[in-house]
């Protein structure tokens, strides 16, 4: 069952192409799915619901991504979900307290809104750091490492969102440019504009807009551009390769492994953080993750459908953002489907056991 | 000649590769077969077929004469074919005795009714084997983990002697070790020898293949390529052979 | 040797017991009434699942795999065993008769998660993490549909009897009486001693730490986790071993979920999902590694009685709850770090 040693047998790496093609079955699975629902699903392949699932697969984009560094280095971040809550909330308490007038001062919202996010990434640095430095310095596992400061995670956004409310009175215009789409057309008018509604739309003509290419996908699109890059292609990409294929091996090499680590760790909870940011201008208040909301374990699993293993060593981006999709369009067109809620969550642990299973025993298959 | 133990055109394919690709040689009681090769060769194959851990694509196996099918180490190990692996297959979170007896352990009575784990038989029968191989281990209770490398090699070989191995297969047996333990291994396989067990010995050390192995086979890219007695050859031409100078036939090579 | 090694390494957990005894200490004097039988029986009362969630934890953990799914397995069984229960004595069967069939039909039923788990991560060699993964959102699905429906009505009250009832009762005048509170006169204060429920779990637990500690299922549970090469050329069935130790993780989840119903009387189909993280910690700081090989069960019981302590001090100080997940993170790194230094107290020799 895959598991005899062939690749050390004649020495001859077993064929990497092999290997490329045979992740390739998610995205089979993924243009499958959207094929299958298109049929089953009631307005499943419309411009609008294609966009609704890139819209909510935002966050978990940029979670996924940040877990796949981390699991290519043989780790893994349990804490992505609620350093994002944290972040949420953070940002849009300082948001609050620096724009809305009962808190005593009132900036103009640019700027309250800049430090807000300002604050929320540098508290997920933080994060980041304490992870990292437990995992680089200390040598705690990861699993224990980042369990721990999600629970302090955890207990500070409860703490400032005062059990879990959700912060409001934040500065306007955040939902706009969250929710807001690059271009719109107004089909009764004819009118078109970028970043608003065009002139003279009616709120009669509201619900019939066309949108497209929802602003936060920008962001996203840009950032996996951003890290695509960095793994393939710089050399912290490679350290990260290396140090989860052998971490001696990496260390001989002269590699710096323990500041490369803590650098990962920082990344992983800065993206997150982002993702918390994300979520303030895509919800219009800061919103903490309640405990089983399960957000690290979809972006796991969609990094290891994208073909990354546990142990670290392999892993991509976009094979990732491909899980991300997959799930998302899963969620999603069962719903449409008329599937409930309940079936749903049995299709996918059934669609994500037969996902594995294919790629375990038949990875040469595409 | 009559082998103790013997594989006949055996082949193994994983997928596309062929890693063992019809050979065939055999080993007497009391004999020593070194089995040499470069990385790559098939040797761990052809000897996981043998300890049942792969099964064989084609081929037989013959045990004591007679022909025996090994679809699994259980099935090995019962008919008394015991392996020492590069890596040893010991446990280290579990201490000596627990390793020796490591699948095989020795059950006794809770109140008369509930079978529990005998410790106190096992780590007696322990101690008696390691000290009748002349075995030096400070402390039984410890986990293997705190073991130096000769030690752990040392427990390895007591549980295949222990467990009266009729054929051994050691693989690097020498490799990672002191010389005045290296020695010591050597003296084991003499004395399994002497008493009459069949030993197949992989090993890239040649003067230790030279000074105890009887015959040798050497293969390369999954084939045999030729057999030798030991004393009719010299390492020169041995190192050859596993390079790749033609096939090479001797006389009474099958 | 093993026995002596689970009492050494439970020994030399000193800072765990001395944590344990601060904690004790601490929450005595913040919290009025904690540090009473009363106070302590609640404790525990709150900690059976946590137990044997732990346990069950325990021997998934100790193969060198994780088990996601004991959660959603708790959840699903209360639902179970509540409408099981219910149909049967709506069906006329006396009471007892359906509760005693109804939970065994349950625990039945709850092997069957474990069973998949097993199936994909011992024979096909999926990793533990997807594989309860998945087998938890099918089983967490599976509740909801089954409570899509109607909530469990009819559960006989025998039920919540059983599930609140205590081993001993003390009366003043009355003496002890075993299992069935006593009659007494009102204003009679009656002491209440020890949960059944408590007691239940404990006999599980107890059945639990000596089959791991003491047969040859529990040795060869540590040998794949120590090193499942090693326990395959042994000749160790490790597909079918891993098969039934996932197999008895879900059976102890189901088990925990048929204590709630009986404590609660009602199915809720999220009833463990809190306990997930929280039962994985409780192993760590029980001595157990990640990486497998390691672990003893009544070093997860310590584990989970500084959690349950945790949990309950701080909710009788008036403390907010924020702070246990501050706490709980802290003690969990606090724990590891240990490891690190220290690691004569805990890799003692057997």
């Amino acid at each position: 069952m895959g598991t005899d040693s062939a690749a050390s047998i004649d020495g001859a790496p077993r064929a990497s192409a092999v290997s490329v093609l045979g992740k390739n079955w998610a995205l089979f699975f993924l243009l499958a799915s959207v094929a299958v629902f298109s049929v089953t699903g009631s307005n499943f392949f419309t411009l609008a619901n294609l966009q609704t699932i890139l819209y909510s697969a935002t966050v978990y984009l940029l979670l996924a991504s940040a877990e796949t560094f981390v699991i290519i280095t043989g780790g893994i971040d349990l804490s992505v979900g609620y350093v994002k809550g944290l972040s949420s909330v953070v940002g849009a308490v300082v948001m609050r307290n620096l724009w809305y007038v009962q808190y005593g001062i009132q900036w103009p919202p640019a700027a309250a809104v800049a430090a807000g996010i300002l604050v929320a990434l540098l508290v997920s640095l933080a994060c980041g750091l304490a992870s990292g430095l437990l995992v680089s310095r200390y040598r705690v596992p990861p699993f224990i490492a980042t369990l721990g400061v999600l629970g302090v995670a955890y207990g500070v956004t409860l703490h400032a969102s005062d059990g879990g409310f959700p912060i409001g009175f934040l500065p306007p215009g955040l939902r706009e440019v969250g929710n807001g789409f690059v271009y719109y057309h107004n089909p009764v008018t004819g009118l078109s504009r970028f970043f608003g509604p065009p002139e003279g739309t009616l709120d009669t003509q509201v619900r019939g807009l066309i949108r497209v290419f929802p602003n936060s996908l920008i962001l996203v699109i840009l950032f996996l551009l951003v890290l695509w890059y960095l793994l393939k292609h710089t050399r912290f990409g490679h350290h990260t390769y290396a140090i989860g294929g052998s971490m001696d091996a990496a260390v001989r090499a002269g590699i710096n492994t323990r500041g490369h680590l803590l650098l990962i760790y920082v990344l992983s909870a800065s993206l997150a953080g982002l993702a918390g940011v994300v979520d303030v201008f895509q919800t219009g208040t800061g919103n903490f993750t309640p405990m089983g909301a399960n957000f690290e374990l979809f972006a796991i699993a969609a990094v290891i459908i994208g073909g990354a293993s546990l142990m670290g060593g392999k892993g991509r981006i976009l094979a990732s953002a491909v899980g991300v999709l997959l799930l998302q369009v899963l969620d999603n067109g069962l719903n449409l489907s008329g599937v409930e809620s309940f079936y749903r969550y049995i299709a996918t642990g059934v669609i994500l056991i037969v996902a594995v299973v294919v790629d375990q025993l038949f990875p040469d298959l595409f | 000649m009559a082998y103790l133990l013997e594989v006949r055109n055996i082949v193994k394919r994983f997928g596309g590769l062929t890693a063992v690709a019809n050979v065939s040689m055999g080993v007497e009681a009391g004999e020593v077969v070194g089995l040499l090769g470069d990385n790559g060769a098939g040797k761990s194959t052809l000897i996981k077929v043998i300890s049942g851990v792969y099964r064989a694509d084609e081929g037989k196996v013959l045990f004591q004469g007679r022909e025996v099918e090994i679809n699994s180490p259980t099935d090995a190990l019962a008919m008394g074919i015991e392996t020492i692996y590069q890596d040893l297959a010991l446990a280290e979170n579990l201490n000596t005795p627990s390793n020796i007896f490591l699948g095989r352990e020795k059950m006794k009575r809770w109140a008369g009714l509930i079978p529990v784990l005998d410790h106190e038989y096992m780590h007696a029968e322990s101690r008696k084997i390691l000290q009748k191989l002349d075995i030096e281990i400070p402390s039984l209770r410890n986990r293997i983990r705190a073991l130096s490398g000769g030690q752990r090699q040392a427990v390895a070989i007591s549980r295949s002697i222990y467990w009266d191995a009729k054929f051994m297969i050691m693989d690097e047996p020498t490799a990672a070790l002191g010389v005045a333990e290296q020695k010591k291994v050597l003296d084991t396989v003499n004395l399994l020898k002497s008493h009459g067990i069949g030993v197949i010995v992989i090993s890239h050390q040649m003067h230790d293949v030279f000074s105890v192995a009887d015959r040798l086979v050497i293969m390369r890219r999954g084939e045999k390529v030729a057999e030798r007695i030991t004393r009719e050859t010299n390492a020169d031409e041995v190192v050859s052979l596993i390079v790749g100078a033609e096939k090479v036939q001797s006389p009474g090579e099958r | 040797m093993k026995q002596q090694r689970g009492l050494v390494s439970l020994l030399s957990e000193y800072w765990a017991v001395a944590f344990l005894g601060v904690e004790l200490v601490v929450f005595s004097i913040l919290g009025a009434g904690f540090f009473s039988l009363n106070g302590l029986q609640i404790v525990l009362f709150y900690g059976t699942s946590l137990f044997l969630l732990a346990t069950a934890e325990t021997f998934v953990i100790v193969t060198g795999g994780v088990d996601l799914s004991v959660g959603y397995v708790m959840g699903f069984a209360t639902i179970v065993s509540a409408k099981l229960v219910a149909a049967f004595a709506r069906g006329g069967m006396a009471p007892t008769a359906a509760i005693l069939v109804g939970i065994l039909l349950t625990l039945l039923i709850g092997l069957g998660p474990g069973l998949l788990s097993g199936f994909l991560v011992g024979r096909l060699k999926v990793p533990p993490f997807l594989a309860t993964f998945s087998t938890g959102g099918i089983v967490y699905g599976s509740s909801l549909l089954l409570i899509g429906g109607v909530a469990a009505k009819e559960v006989p009250i025998l039920a919540n009897e059983i599930g609140n009832s205590y081993l001993l009762y003390w009366a003043r005048g009355r003496g002890l009486s075993l299992f069935l509170a006593p009659e007494v006169a009102r204003g009679t204060r009656v002491v209440e001693i020890v949960p059944s429920m408590v007691v239940v779990t404990l006999l599980f637990v107890a059945a639990a730490a000596f089959v791991l500690k003491r047969s040859r299922f529990g040795q060869h549970a540590y040998a794949i986790g120590g090193n499942v090469d090693a326990a395959v050329r042994a000749g160790i069935d490790t597909k079918s071993h891993l098969l039934r130790i996932y197999m008895i993780s879900s059976l102890f989840a189901s088990l925990s979920g048929v204590i709630y119903m009986l404590e609660y009387v009602t199915g809720k189909a999220d009833a463990g999902v809190s306990y997930l993280l929280d039962s994985i910690v409780a192993v760590v700081i029980g001595g157990a590694s990640l990486y497998g090989g390691a672990g003893t069960v009544w070093g997860t019981v310590l584990g989970c009685l500084i959690l349950s302590v945790l949990e309950t001090g701080l909710r009788m100080s008036g403390v907010q709850t924020f702070d246990k997940f501050i706490a709980v993170g802290v003690i969990l790194i606090f724990a590891v770090l240990i490891d690190q230094f220290f690691p004569e107290l805990v890799h003692k020799e057997d």
